[in-house]
């Protein structure tokens, strides 16, 4: 399959959606638009499972390079492996969700649509990239359709959190930036190719230099501690769409970023920075968990939550074993699913009952019974209940930790695990109190989730439920 | 003779369309619609004429010379000449004196083709005053504002100082080596104190033009004072062509000193985008605001000039300015539609622009974008390049605080951003006109901020000419 379509696909989807004038017709053309991505990204993955069985064993298949700068030896290089055809499955799934539950927004509905849209072009682009400047030219071209999102139809502080985000974005950007030119420089390749650049060996100095600012600079994007303060602000401000793309693909471009860099171009450097990740990551997952019990805002709840899942992704990375890095693709996916569906299902609460706060919320089961089923579900999957996607990815990671054998492992992955029990706490706590107990009577009139809902609470527990009752597909895929 | 005429074109043109102006200020006068239409027209010719017929030519016994790379330097200033014809023709059109403000402006141009042409440093200082003194006038130009008269004023005093200090330098240089050609200066070169004496000179007074911290005072004054028209030819045009200038002098007749002046340019590369970076934050006019984040945008040049590589600095240094022009017009552009139909000029008076004026808003945001170097957006090639050619000398403290910067500068670029798009003003800005010719520019800097860095082929040519 020819990559490129990925790219086409949002671009005549954004095009289509800026020429159209009529709201209905521009929500269908972002709706059609989205499937076909899905349509694409399921392509994507059968034509890969043939092309692997045919016997095709590069890393990287469907490689395809195009001169672009050739002074400075970029080229704009394609190309996928299972890690990657992952995380574009999981873009497509955030994709048509979000397009589907901001059906109802009616305030400047082209330009919603367009950055959009517009984010999800990043995306693709980057997972598609092996060229590590067009890398960082897909993971930027994000930042203008975060701010304005939230900056315009967030709620809330959300000026201040727009600029928060995007300032700090732009802070693990340029860490990101003066690693690679130390790495451009440094590796003695003069190249951005990640291919070139995992065949070389490059100097220990170099990756001892390189590497943290990499990771770290990615490591933002995905709240690696203690940069993770954008991630409450962003996401509780942001409107419900917005909210899912950050979450469910924006964190999960750092994550993928720093995969990367440390199983591909910097392994070294990975070894030696291996336990302050390790360190930084266990905090990251007990932190947020805590800092969770004390949310009341149900975008807050998932917020930090979101940090402590997303520490396990880098938890995962820090063990270097390959069935805990497994676990960390699986976790982004998982996550990525997981909490796009939370921040649906908070969005259509909050348009029904106008408060996002749990005390202020109660039986919710009675009016809404399909909305609030799916807030059980996923609260149970971020649980990591056995059978949905939050469990598999998890105990992967889990795993994987085990299998170093020394103390310091140990005792990080027994840190790690006790924060599930934390998990399960605010988690019951939270969906508890707004889908059980009485009812309050002004709620008596409200109605459940409309068609639109419905079908993308559905496409995202199609998703969940098929890592969670057949992992198998999934760790074929990245193995 | 024809080698001259084809070769000097640009020069002479520029030189043929002063003359016609001043023939038409003594006759009977036409209508500044028709004049205007026809100035913009001349000034496309020019520009498109720049492109044929480049070679390498030396003339008037080696005072001057020209090559494609000049050629196309000057082909970058025309076009920005070209652009602010269009941009502000909302202005000029109403201006009593077009003609002479057409005059003036053509020859400061005149004086910056010279001054890229010119191998000596008589010509050079020649040049460089007629490049300097018709633009002190054309800061005078809102005639009945004193604040327009005091930044003449500003202007005329500091580019005398700058100009005393440069005379001073080449005179020193004249005493210890006795020559002024370009050509024959690098070899007398050897870094000897008195030496660096005459650098440092001359590189003064090359900051003052750039406006590089710590001779930077000039700036804003003179910025917020000026016309719309005169403030983007000074923040463009000519910091550009002396950018330029900056980069052949260096690397071609101070070549042997490279060591002293990466040491100079580190220095003030860091200052200048730390002062201009935090002082562009709390500004409120935008003509100041603009004025501060134009000289962080010479404190990323100069991070380009320091590679000391004649290929990749030079390349990338055309390059952004190539971007800075369509970039700092487009916002120069939207701010001058703005003022001229509401009169003000302050940021918070663009609060809620986007509602009814949905072109002007997604355009000063481009432009805005550009300028912060964020994808795609042509900016962030040329930031990027820029930084990855002063990347080559290892030196990564510098390069982080450039890369750093780059985050201060988004946080004040997106300021302007949000009181567009987020903020809601007491009243809400009305739908302002805007005139044919005024979109038609527009819309260029509009294409060319995405179009220049997208697609390859731009640098490629850039590269192509070195």
């Amino acid at each position: 399959m020819n990559l490129l379509l990925l790219l086409a696909a949002p671009l005549l989807t954004a095009i289509a959606v800026l020429l159209l004038r009529n709201k209905q017709q521009i929500r269908w053309a972002a709706f059609i638009g989205s499937t076909i991505q899905l349509a694409l990204a399921f392509n994507l993955y059968a034509t890969y499972k043939s092309a692997r069985a045919a016997g095709q064993t590069t890393n990287f298949i469907f490689e395809k390079q195009y001169n672009w700068f050739p002074d400075w030896n970029i080229s704009l290089h394609f190309g996928v492996d299972g890690i990657a055809i992952a995380m574009i499955l999981l873009t497509a799934f955030v994709v048509i969700a979000g397009v589907l539950v901001s059906w109802n927004v009616e305030k400047m509905t082209k330009e919603f649509y367009f950055l959009l849209i517009l984010l999800s072009f990043g995306a693709y682009g980057f997972f598609i990239s092996l060229d590590l400047f067009v890398l960082f030219f897909f993971l930027e071209i994000a930042v203008i359709p975060k701010y304005l999102l939230i900056g315009i139809w967030g709620s809330g502080k959300k000026e201040y959190s727009a600029n928060k985000l995007a300032v700090m974005l732009m802070g693990g950007s340029a860490l990101v930036l003066v690693g690679l030119l130390g790495t451009y420089f440094g590796s003695g390749t003069k190249s951005f190719d990640l291919l070139q650049l995992s065949s070389v060996h490059i100097p220990a100095h170099v990756q001892s230099i390189c590497f943290p600012l990499l990771f770290v600079g990615f490591g933002v994007f995905t709240a690696l501690f203690p940069f993770h303060t954008w991630v409450p602000d962003g996401h509780s401000s942001a409107p419900t769409a917005g909210s899912m793309f950050l979450a469910g693909i924006s964190m999960k471009l750092g994550g993928y970023g720093c995969l990367r860099v440390a199983a591909y171009i910097m392994p070294d450097g990975a070894k030696e920075y291996a336990n302050i990740i390790i360190v930084l990551s266990s905090i990251a997952i007990l932190y947020g968990a805590f800092a969770t019990m004390m949310q009341k805002d149900l975008k807050y709840i998932n917020a930090y939550s979101s940090i402590s899942h997303c520490g396990f992704v880098l938890l995962g990375i820090g063990m270097l074993t390959k069935v805990s890095m497994t676990g960390a693709v699986m976790q982004m996916v998982s996550h990525g699913l997981m909490t796009a569906l939370f921040f649906a299902v908070i969005g259509m609460v909050y348009e029904r009952t106008h408060t996002r706060q749990v005390d202020e919320m109660g039986g919710l089961l009675k009016v809404m019974p399909f909305i609030s089923t799916v807030l059980f579900i996923v609260g149970l999957c971020s649980l990591g209940l056995p059978g949905l996607s939050g469990f598999v990815a998890e105990m992967t990671i889990f795993v994987g930790s085990w299998e170093n054998v020394d103390n310091f492992h140990r005792i990080a992955t027994v840190a790690a695990c006790l924060s599930i029990v934390v998990t399960a706490v605010y988690i019951l706590r939270a969906v508890g109190k707004t889908a059980m107990g009485p009812m309050k009577e002004s709620y008596a009139g409200l109605t459940d989730a409309r068609w639109n809902e419905r079908l993308a609470a559905i496409i995202l527990i199609v998703g969940i439920l098929a890592i969670g009752l057949a992992p198998f597909w999934m760790n074929d895929l990245l193995r | 003779m024809m080698d001259f005429i084809t070769i000097m074109k640009n020069d002479l043109m520029l030189v043929a369309i002063i003359f016609l102006l001043l023939f038409i200020k003594l006759g009977k006068g036409i209508k500044n619609d028709t004049l205007l239409s026809i100035i913009q027209l001349l000034l496309l010719i020019n520009f498109v004429a720049g492109f044929f017929m480049n070679d390498d030519y030396t003339a008037f016994d080696n005072m001057y010379q020209t090559s494609p790379v000049i050629a196309f330097q000057k082909s970058i200033l025309s076009l920005g000449v070209y652009l602010i014809s269009l941009l502000f023709s909302g202005w000029l059109r109403k201006s009593e004196n077009l003609t002479e403000f057409f005059i003036l402006m053509l020859s400061a141009l005149l004086g910056m083709f010279l001054l890229l042409s010119s191998s000596n440093f008589l010509m050079f200082y020649l040049s460089l005053e007629l490049a300097t003194i018709p633009v002190a006038a054309m800061a005078n130009f809102d005639l009945q504002k004193k604040i327009s008269s005091e930044a003449a004023m500003k202007m005329i005093l500091s580019s005398a100082f700058s100009s005393g200090i440069l005379l001073f330098g080449i005179s020193i240089l004249y005493g210890i080596t006795g020559t002024i050609s370009f050509a024959a200066l690098p070899a007398l070169l050897n870094g000897s104190p008195i030496q660096i004496m005459v650098l440092v000179f001359l590189f003064s007074a090359f900051a003052f033009k750039l406006s590089i911290v710590p001779f930077h005072l000039w700036t804003a004054d003179v910025y917020e004072g000026s016309p719309f028209a005169t403030t983007s030819f000074l923040s463009v045009i000519s910091k550009g062509a002396i950018a330029f200038v900056l980069v052949s002098t260096l690397y071609k007749v101070f070549q042997p000193m490279h060591g002293v002046w990466y040491t100079i340019i580190t220095v003030l590369a860091i200052i200048t985008m730390i002062i201009g970076n935090l002082f562009a934050l709390r500004q409120q006019n935008i003509k100041r605001f603009l004025a501060f984040s134009s000289i962080a945008q010479v404190g990323f040049i100069l991070v380009g000039i320091s590679s000391n590589d004649s290929v990749k600095g030079l390349s990338s240094v055309m390059y952004f300015v190539l971007i800075y022009v369509f970039s700092n017009l487009a916002a120069f552009g939207v701010a001058e539609t703005i003022a001229i139909y509401s009169g003000k000029e302050n940021i918070g008076d663009y609060n809620g622009l986007y509602q009814n004026n949905k072109f002007l808003s997604w355009v000063l945001a481009l432009a805005l974008f550009s300028l912060a170097g964020i994808p795609p957006t042509a900016g962030f090639f040329g930031k990027l390049f820029l930084i990855t050619a002063g990347a080559a000398k290892a030196n990564f403290a510098f390069i982080t605080i450039a890369a750093l910067n780059m985050i201060v500068s988004l946080y004040y670029y997106l300021r302007v951003v949000r009181s567009v798009f987020m903020d809601k003003g007491e009243t809400v800005v009305e739908k302002i006109p805007i005139q044919p010719a005024v979109k038609f520019g527009l819309i260029i800097c509009g294409a060319g901020i995405i179009v220049t860095g997208l697609w390859s082929w731009v640098y490629d040519y850039v590269v192509g000419l070195l």
